[in-house]
């Protein structure tokens, strides 16, 4: 009984090794030139004052092509006389998976309408997962998400809250998504 | 002739002032040179604060290698249990120290004759000239060999001593492979000394001043091109770096001999391993690429092909040549590590098939042919 030997199998795309492969040293330098030549041209890139790389410094340069419904940081819209659209009914603080955000109400007798208005509105960027479920949940559209990040990077955890007053910068203009303030004739 | 103390201090100095610099400003040439090559921007965030301000120094990068040194002293110096605790101890500093010793038979530059520098140095010295050289011994090649052999041992101390079957495999594939790679070295380097007729390193250096043919510079890699390839690739692989780090294949033996190695002890085969490039590039600069000499540069300035002379002083001539041989160095540096992120590492059959099939072979065949067009000339000089 004699035993078949183990064949290595042959597969259809097995590669083809040529005298000039196997002599090594002309792959070898072809391996060579070509690192060699983006060393090179980037090297030459970094020399003449502009970046031989694609990386974006994060912190200091944040990237100009989010796309457009990138979930990034909060907003919170305004009313026409500049203050917060929030009631402060919870919604959000309540749907939120990650538990950051932190809102105080307070009762406000000059608008009828809308008598309980936030105080404290506070996100805490260190745990927030971004999923948007805050502004899935709110019944007065008062929260948003807009694409760019909130560029908090920080050595310490409670420097990565964003308040109110941060929360309610925001250049409305600029989403065209969600015309704002509402069309005249809406609901206000 | 020897030269005094004092002169020979500062020679010392130089050397390893030089050597640990190189040992830590490759790191951030190696990372740097990396990261350009790959699209990338390699490190820099590392900053050392004036203190009482806020300006941040950043140099691209340049003290990320002080913050892996002060990170490698103040790490845990984690103790393994191993076979033998000196041997452990000492496998560190018995790969670090014959590397450093290599260095001090290369001529750096060329003759100082500290008499023509200034006034005040001719009354102490006269017209006495040194080699640029800590120890210029007549059998400076010899010594070099000597000493990049014995690091081998400091490698198999360490594998054996760690009782560790990753280390012990690290360490005999470094064995294996070093003595492998040393014979091709060895048969290379025989070419050059049948040419220039001697092991001294600085009468090698020497030699290679001047021109052939008028045109190339008189190195050594105009005469023995081949064994200048040679010699690159097996001291590449002397220096266990990729393609050939099989030793210390990550993949496989997690950090190979030095496995059960932790802080400074393992910063010190990093550190071995960083200045070794070093002293290779040192060692070719010597053998192939004429050392610190400059194309048509003499002890009294250029004397250009055309007749055209350009007188330089001592002291610049001497700068000159320093630069020169450092600059070389550099180079040399740089291209080791572009082949180190080039290539692929061997598969361990290929890397012994590739010494002993491949470059042995080669390296007989230069050999053979270098004594025969010796011999030719000789024959027709008598």
């Amino acid at each position: 009984m004699s035993r078949v030997p183990d064949r290595r199998r042959r597969y259809w795309n097995q590669p083809h090794m040529g005298w000039w492969e196997r002599a090594y040293v002309f792959e070898v330098a072809r391996g060579l030139k070509i690192t060699g030549g983006v060393f090179i041209a980037n090297m030459w890139k970094w020399m003449t004052g502009r970046k031989g790389a694609l990386t974006a410094y994060y912190p200091e340069e944040t990237r100009p092509d989010y796309a457009r419904n990138n979930r990034g940081k909060h907003v919170l819209t305004q009313r026409a006389d500049g203050r917060p659209q929030c009631v402060a009914c919870n919604m959000c603080a309540t749907v939120c998976p990650a538990q950051v955000i932190e809102i105080d109400a307070a009762y406000d007798p000059d608008d009828p309408a809308h008598p309980k208005y936030p105080v404290r509105f506070e996100i805490d960027y260190s745990r927030c997962v971004f999923c948007g479920l805050c502004v899935e949940a709110c019944p007065e559209d008062a929260i948003r998400m807009v694409p760019e990040t909130p560029g908090l990077p920080s050595f310490d955890r409670n420097r990565m809250w964003l308040a109110r007053e941060e929360l309610l910068t925001w250049k409305p203009q600029r989403d065209v998504a969600k015309p704002y303030p509402p069309a005249a004739g809406g609901a206000q | 002739m020897n030269a005094p103390l004092e002169i020979t201090g500062l020679y010392v100095l130089y050397a390893v002032g030089l050597l640990l610099t190189f040992g830590t400003v490759l790191t951030w040439i190696e990372r740097k040179q990396a990261a350009i090559m790959a699209d990338r921007i390699g490190a820099n965030r590392a900053y050392v604060r004036i203190p009482f301000t806020q300006i941040k120094l950043v140099w691209l990068g340049l003290f990320h290698g002080l913050a892996d040194g002060l990170k490698m002293m103040l790490k845990e110096d984690f103790r393994a249990v191993p076979y033998d605790r000196v041997a452990y101890a000492l496998a560190p500093w018995v790969t670090f120290v014959p590397v450093m010793l290599v260095f001090c038979v290369i001529p750096f530059g060329g003759t100082l004759t500290p008499g023509r520098l200034s006034a005040s140095l001719a009354s102490v010295y006269g017209a006495q000239s040194f080699r640029m050289q800590i120890a210029p011994l007549d059998a400076g090649l010899l010594v070099v060999f000597a000493f990049s052999g014995l690091t081998i041992i400091g490698t198999m101390l360490a594998g054996w001593s760690s009782a560790n079957k990753f280390a012990l495999l690290g360490a005999l594939r470094a064995g294996s492979q070093l003595i492998s790679y040393e014979l091709v070295m060895g048969l290379t380097v025989i070419g050059l000394i049948l040419i220039y007729g001697t092991v001294d390193l600085d009468q090698i250096v020497r030699l290679q001043s001047g021109s052939v043919l008028g045109v190339l510079p008189a190195w050594g890699i105009c005469y023995q091109p081949f064994a200048a390839l040679l010699f690159l690739t097996a001291a590449i692989a002397e220096n266990k770096r990729i393609p050939f780090d099989l030793p210390e294949a990550e993949s496989e033996l997690i950090a190979g001999y030095y496995t059960e190695y932790s802080a400074m002890k393992m910063g010190l085969f990093m550190f071995a391993e960083f200045i070794e490039i070093a002293i290779i590039a040192a060692l070719f600069t010597t053998l192939f690429l004429g050392g610190y000499n400059l194309p048509w540069l003499t002890d009294a300035g250029f004397v250009l092909p055309g007749g055209g002379r350009i007188e330089l002083s001592h002291g610049v001539v001497v700068a000159l040549q320093l630069v020169t041989f450092l600059v070389k160095v550099v180079l040399l540096c740089s291209f080791q590590i572009l082949v180190r992120w080039t290539l692929p590492r061997f598969r361990w059959d290929q890397l012994l098939r590739f010494a002993w099939k491949f470059l042995l072979p080669l390296a007989l065949i230069n050999l053979c042919a270098t004594v025969v067009v010796v011999a030719l000339l000789q024959q027709g000089r008598t």
